[in-house]
């Protein structure tokens, strides 16, 4: 399975949740697949949908999913620490691993060679960690929503992205929609 | 020890609506710190880098809160591109107080070098900015932050050591 296969398979999961997608391929799949307000499209800004997903979590009580990937990670991995150590139990960070930078031509990053993504989260102080092969993700996802406790979820799967258009719709407008959900 | 600037800058914020603070340390912000974390009225998560801080002020700004940030000018370093793609691309408000080192009165050569381009890159990026040189030009602080709300961008707020020295 290739990040798309489990988007889709994500989407029953995680359609009517507050969800903040990685910038380039993820955010277009997502886009492509099941476009909602409740979707925050990261358009720039690499590294940032961990910090930015948890910062809602810490603003308001409802569930957020911050969907990232182990480049994305890599660039910005402090941020496990800080998410460590303010927990908020409605944050779910699902790092979609595919160990390449999808989105500028599926260069290796160092999370599919030696590096462990669940043991950094781990040794960060993240308390309910989990490695999960693709096909048990959108199931892992289901399962933290349920248990209200905050999630790191790493998901392993293949290097591949599935040729979709870039998202051409206004950020202002995306943030805005966004806001409209979380506020009701 | 923090000095009644201190107390007064963080009432102002207090005053403003401002309930999340993320900070990056410096020497000249340790008292406004130590008085933040003495504030009930406003949630103080340290982050590790200036991009991650705006990342968490960004989400906490969409979760409903009203976000600032503390940082050294140096940080402007950081985070050109997550001002430019994140902050002003979605237009989110976002007063950055900023302790700006390697002014007159600046103990640390190399401090110097960041501050010859810090209000370079501001101007660069249509940031507006306001210096704090006196304690006096702190009065400005309640207007500048309905600023920042009204027209919905990031704003700077440079604290010098000269500010810095002369509040008490």
């Amino acid at each position: 399975m290739i990040r798309h296969d489990i988007l889709k398979s994500l989407i029953p999961v995680i359609s009517d949740q507050l969800v903040v997608c990685n910038i380039g391929a993820p955010s277009q799949e997502l886009f492509s697949l099941d476009d909602q307000p409740s979707n925050f499209y990261m358009l720039g800004t690499m590294g940032l949908s961990s910090s930015i997903g948890f910062g809602i979590a810490l603003a308001q009580d409802k569930p957020v999913i911050a969907i990232d990937g182990d480049g994305s990670i890599l660039t910005n991995m402090a941020t496990l620490s800080t998410i460590a150590n303010n927990p908020h139990d409605n944050f779910i960070l699902l790092i979609i691993d595919n160990g390449s930078y999808g989105s500028t031509g599926d260069q290796p990053t160092y999370a599919g060679a030696k590096t462990s993504l669940a043991a950094v989260a781990s040794a960060c102080g993240c308390e309910n960690v989990i490695e999960v092969c693709a096909e048990d993700t959108a199931g892992a996802v289901r399962s933290a929503l349920e248990a209200g406790q905050m999630t790191v979820i790493v998901s392993k799967c293949e290097s591949g992205n599935v040729k979709v258009p870039v998202i051409g719709m206004n950020p202002i407008t995306i943030r805005e929609r966004f806001m409209a959900e979380v506020a009701k | 020890m923090a000095k009644n600037m201190d107390r007064r800058i963080i009432g102002n914020f207090v005053e403003n609506g401002v309930d999340f603070i993320t900070s990056v340390p410096c020497k000249q912000l340790a008292g406004v710190i130590e008085v933040l974390d003495q504030t009930q009225e406003i949630k103080h998560v340290p982050s590790n880098k200036e991009d991650e801080g705006m990342g968490l002020c960004a989400g906490a700004y969409m979760g409903g809160m009203r976000p600032a940030i503390m940082m050294q000018n140096t940080a402007l370093g950081v985070v050109v591109n997550t001002l430019a793609t994140l902050i002003q691309f979605y237009q989110i408000p976002l007063p950055m107080l900023i302790s700006y080192r390697g002014e007159v009165g600046e103990p640390v050569a190399c401090q110097v070098e960041m501050a010859l381009h810090t209000k370079a890159i501001l101007n660069q990026m249509h940031i507006p900015t306001y210096h704090f040189h006196r304690p006096e030009d702190a009065d400005e602080l309640p207007g500048i932050l309905n600023h920042t709300q009204m027209c919905r961008k990031p704003v700077a707020i440079l604290t010098d050591a000269s500010f810095w020295r002369a509040a008490t």
